[in-house]
This record gives C-alpha cells, sequence and structure tokens, in this order.
C-alpha cells in the first residue's frame, strides 16, 4: 500500500514525526490471553501521534492501517527523509483527517513487522525470533492491544475509529468490543466477513512463501530469507487491490524497452515488470512470516459467526456509534455488495449509518489515493460526530 | 398552522411543497426522506425542527452534499433501501415528487406505511388545468414545468390525478390523515395553497397517508 506514500501536492504536513513504544504484559500473570486461548507477553506497540489532545480528550481519532501499513500514518522522520506516512495525503493539517483539530494515533498491529510484537520478535522464553512459536492472532487481538495503548495514553473515548481493508475490519471489531468507547466508525473498501475470493488470494500468498525453500518452516532470521516466495505473495496482493479497469489504463498491452516479443520468459510486458518491481521492493520492508500472520487474522474475520446465531444483525445489536461506510465501484477485492450488507446489519439495528459508493476505477487501494470527495465525506463526518457526540 | 410555513420557508432554496411537508412534521420526530437530493429538507427539519433524519439518494454527488450538511444518508435505491427497516422505524417517511417515477406503487407504499407510522407523498398533478388544453385544444402530450419532459425521454411512467391518487387510497385500505394541494412552479419556492377545485387547478397534490388501524 505505501507505494502510493508521496509527499502532499501543496506540501502541507504534519512535519517531523516520531514512532514510540509502549510495552505491556511483562510481569507474571499479565500476559495477554488472545482469542485463541493463547497467552502472549510481554507486547511492545510502537505507535504515532499528531496533533494535540484536547483538555476534555474529546478529539482523539485511531487510525488503523491495512495489511501492508504500520503506525506511520502521516509525516516524516527526519528532513531528509523523502517519503512520508502511508496516508499523507488524509492525515494533516486542514486535511479530511484534520490534526490542527484531532488527536490522531495509530499503532502498528499485533503479528505485524511495524514495530508492535510479531514473529519476528523476541521470544522470551528462547531468546530466539519467535517465528512460527508466535501465536496465531485475530483482528479482535489486534483492537485488544490498541485498547492497552489508549489506556496508557489516557484517552478514555475515541472521537472516532477509521479504516479501509483490514483496517475498516479492526473499526467495526472496535464498535463491537468497545461500544461506549467509539463515538463513530469510518469503515472504507471493507468487509464484515472475508469472502472464499479473499480467502484464496490469501491461500496463494501464503503459499507462495512457504514453499520457498528458504522459508524452513518459519526460522530464516539471520539466513537467508525466503525473498522469492513475500515478492510472488506481494504481486498476487498487489492485483487484488487493483482493477481491470485501473491495468488496462495503465499498462494495457505495452511492452517494456523492447519493439518485439522476445520469444523467453524474461520480462515482456510493463505490467510484469511493474509486478517485479513492487514485489522487490517490498521484501525489503516487511517480514514473510507477518505477512502469514495478518492475512489469516483477516482470513478469520467474520462478523456473522462472531454474532453468535451466524447473524450479522445480531452481531450489531450491541454497537451504539454513528457509521459512515465508504466502498469503490472497481473494488473487486470487498465489492460494494459487501458493504451493503454490513449497511443492512446496521440499519436492522437501528443505528445512525450513511453509506456511499465512490466512482474510482483504482479497485480495492482507491482509498489510499488522493480524493477529494474521500476526504469531504471523512472530514464532514469527523465534524458531525463531534457536534452530536455524546461525550 | 401559519406560523410553521412561514418558519419552514425561510431557507431560500427550499421548494414550496418542501415547505408544506415541512410544516406538517412534528419536533423532534424520526424522519426517513427518500429521494432526498441535496438534504434540503432534512437539513431544514434538522435545524428547525430538532429532526433526526435519513436520507436515501441514489447520486453520489448528491450524497456528499448530504453528508456535508451533517445530514446522515445512504446511497441507493429507495425500493430496495427501504425493505430493510424495522416496523414503526420512522414517524414519517417522506417521498416527494418521486411516486410518478415508481414503478410499483402500491407496494412501495405499503413497505413504507410499515416501516413508517405516516407516509407523506407529494406528486405533480397531471390532470392541472394547462394540461388538459395542452390534450385537447393542441393535441400534444402535456408538456409543463411540472412535466418537462418529452415522451421520449420522461423518468415518469405513472399520470396520477389528484382525485384518482383519492380513489386508489381508499381502495388500498389506508387512511388521508392530511392533505393539501398547492400550485407552484417547479424549484419555485413560491406558490399557493388550491382550496377550490384542486384537480383542476393545483399544480401538486400532497397527502399524509396512514394504515387503516393504528399499531399502538
Amino acid at each position: 500500500m505505501s507505494e502510493y506514500s508521496a509527499r502532499d501536492a501543496d506540501d502541507v504536513s504534519v512535519g517531523i514525526v516520531e514512532k514510540k513504544f509502549y510495552t505491556f504484559g511483562g510481569g507474571v500473570n499479565q500476559s495477554l490471553v488472545l482469542e485463541s486461548g493463547a497467552k502472549i507477553g510481554p507486547v511492545t506497540v510502537a505507535y504515532e501521534t499528531y496533533g494535540q489532545l484536547s483538555p476534555a480528550k474529546d478529539n482523539a481519532v485511531l487510525v488503523l492501517h491495512a495489511l501492508s501499513g504500520d503506525c506511520h500514518v502521516a509525516g516524516y522522520y527526519s528532513k531528509a527523509d523523502t517519503k512520508p506516512g502511508w496516508w499523507e495525503n488524509m492525515v494533516g493539517p486542514g486535511k479530511g483527517i484534520d490534526t490542527d483539530r484531532y488527536f490522531v494515533i495509530c499503532a502498528s498491529i499485533l503479528g505485524s513487522c511495524g514495530g508492535t510484537t510479531g514473529p519476528s520478535s523476541t521470544n522470551p522464553a528462547t531468546g530466539q525470533p519467535y517465528g512460527l512459536d508466535f501465536p496465531v492472532v485475530t483482528v479482535g487481538d489486534m483492537v485488544a492491544v490498541q485498547r492497552k495503548l489508549l489506556d496508557h495514553l489516557g484517552v478514555e473515548k475515541l472521537l472516532a475509529v477509521v479504516g479501509g481493508s483490514l483496517g475498516g475490519m479492526q473499526a467495526l471489531e472496535w464498535s463491537l468490543r468497545y461500544p461506549d468507547r467509539v463515538a463513530g466508525v469510518i469503515a472504507l473498501a471493507t468487509t464484515m466477513r472475508h469472502s472464499a475470493l479473499a480467502i484464496a488470494f490469501n491461500e496463494i500468498a501464503r503459499q507462495a512463501i512457504m514453499t520457498d525453500p528458504n522459508w524452513n518452516k518459519g526460522h530464516y532470521y539471520g539466513g537467508p530469507k525466503p525473498d522469492t516466495g513475500l515478492a510472488v505473495a506481494r504481486m498476487i496482493g498487489h492485483v487484488t487491490y487493483l482493477s481491470d479497469e485501473a491495468m488496462r489504463r495503465k499498462f494495457g498491452r505495452r511492452l517494456q524497452g523492447k519493439e518485439a516479443f522476445s520469444f523467453q520468459f524474461d520480462i515482456d510486458f510493463e505490467v510484469e515488470s511493474y509486478l517485479r518491481h513492487q514485489g522487490n521492493k517490498f521484501v525489503a520492508r516487511f517480514d514473510a512470516n507477518s505477512f502469514l500472520y495478518v492475512t489469516k487474522a483477516a482470513d478469520y474475520f467474520d462478523l456473522e459467526r462472531r454474532g453468535g446465531a451466524g447473524s450479522a444483525v445480531e452481531a450489531f445489536a450491541t454497537a451504539r456509534s454513528r457509521f459512515l461506510v465508504v466502498s469503490f465501484t472497481s473494488d473487486w477485492l470487498y465489492p460494494t455488495y459487501q458493504s451493503k450488507e454490513l449497511v443492512r446489519a446496521l440499519k436492522k439495528n437501528g443505528l445512525n449509518v450513511s453509506f456511499c459508493e465512490i466512482k474510482a476505477d483504482c479497485g480495492h487501494d482507491a482509498f489510499l489515493i488522493p480524493n477529494k470527495r474521500l476526504s469531504s465525506l471523512i472530514g464532514n463526518f469527523l465534524e458531525q460526530t463531534r457536534d452530536e457526540s455524546r461525550f | 398552522m401559519k406560523a410553521d410555513f412561514k418558519s419552514a420557508d425561510t431557507s431560500p432554496a427550499m421548494r414550496f411543497d418542501l415547505s408544506v411537508i415541512a410544516s406538517w412534521i412534528e419536533p423532534g420526530s424520526k424522519v426517513l426522506d427518500l429521494g432526498c437530493g441535496e438534504g434540503d429538507l432534512l437539513h431544514c427539519l434538522k435545524q428547525q425542527k430538532g429532526v433526526r433524519g435519513t436520507g436515501i439518494e441514489m447520486v453520489e454527488a448528491k450524497v456528499l452534499r448530504c453528508i456535508e450538511k451533517g445530514l446522515s444518508v445512504l446511497q441507493g435505491d429507495i425500493t430496495e433501501e427501504v425493505q430493510d427497516y424495522a416496523e414503526n422505524t420512522f414517524d414519517y417517511v417522506i417521498l416527494s415528487q418521486t411516486l410518478q417515477q415508481v414503478y410499483a406503487p402500491a407496494q412501495l407504499l405499503n413497505s413504507l406505511l410499515t416501516i413508517g407510522r405516516r407516509v407523506v407523498v407529494s406528486f405533480p398533478n397531471f390532470t392541472h388545468w394547462k394540461n388538459r388544453w395542452q390534450l385537447v385544444w393542441q393535441g400534444r402530450a402535456p408538456l409543463s414545468k411540472q412535466l418537462p419532459f418529452e415522451w421520449y425521454n420522461t423518468p415518469n411512467i405513472r399520470v396520477i390525478a389528484i382525485i384518482d391518487f383519492r380513489r386508489f387510497v381508499k381502495k388500498m385500505g389506508w387512511r388521508i390523515v392530511r392533505e393539501t394541494a398547492i400550485n407552484t412552479d417547479h424549484h419555485d419556492h413560491h406558490g399557493n395553497v388550491v382550496r377550490l377545485l384542486p384537480n383542476l387547478r393545483a399544480t401538486y397534490g400532497i397527502f399524509m397517508l396512514a394504515k387503516k388501524k393504528e399499531k399502538k
């Protein structure tokens, strides 16, 4: 996702930011109990914050990142840093999520490799990286960790939780786990339950990693890494984030630096070159085991099952927040009908919900790309939530 | 009632039929506005009467305008969207100037009377004298400010007259709680109530409907 992160067109930014860390659960009997029943501790959370928490503590907005993102949402780490955070176009002074008005928090998710405890972290029991000894985590576990961080920061209530894709799943989970702590939920390009199509793509990506000889059942730290497998996994993922239309527009059948077919298995087409480039770029910044854990968490996500009787309507019976649900016309990973199912469940619970399907040809990734309509929707929804907020 | 008219009419962009409808809505009630456009009516009701409203609108740009105004709005088709609400979710469901485009009006109104205690409907009166004049003396399908379309591009698939609508409501076993007829131009926020010969002289009919028996 971070291939979209680019300097703001008007060069407006939160400026220099700092990645911070908070560790909990290190003491005896203080480990975090996961949904699977497994325990883990200590847990370190990497996070960033922008803007100021108001004296009434009523302006906190929690941003939730997707599969390959991290807590670096906006700004730069130094003056020499050329690449801002992944949602630089949305988060900053005067932007959709206005850091002049809101206190913005984002934490790297549990199991990821963005500084929060994950499979590449040291297992206190062995002194070695966890590898596959890291317990399988869920979206609910990610949210439980975020809640711990908020307690630490002294943020009791959230004006809103905002996320796209896997981040949207976390946002929905927040509204169910801690209904009284969240006034507004913004769920972008997301779903209540991972579809067979989405699970299938994740499984192909995981197989690419696990069949790489370097993967070595997850014990590759300190040796050669399963870079080929991870790069292929990224290539698959990347295709699902685009759309037929976007790929036609971006690449068509254009050849890469040649006039005719090579009649070999080198790169012929631009699209091949692009995917290989994306794959190779990704291995430099992402851990293969984290990819396995985080995609598994997404696959397990199913609010209907969580609702008990297999009903999405019942799942939201305890929700109290107001909702903004946004889908994108060309998103084939989490198509509009899935957002509509979510909206239907919210309506049937008498919850306050707004829904908009934004016309965009860039597929699932549309929520990451600068879009005035999306910024306006989010900005106005936050403002209205603040006006109506019960806090 | 007059005072209400006045207060509802302060919004400069609001259509006259919407001002009339606004005057019928009780303060603090829960309202669903079908085909809410840019949310003029809901915004006015929210500001002036503390109404909790939701709009349904098909066009993305209009949905964005509604959210800019701080309204709750769902992008979608009204016949689909109204299916998802529980019985009596709303105090009022409003269907303004859309009935003439609905494929199954009896079915739709029945759904609306289920999800709302009251349904407010407004529609262009096809038997206005100017329309009759064009049909009889010019021998042409009527074209007017209220019915501005040619036969080949009209979205209107129903021809509704005020007296026909009354008969329809009776036949369906519903109740007319309130009705009025107005003379106005489309998009013009000026108009007047027509009391004498409304079926001939009114450009729009506005009705408030309920089911025969009140459900407690």
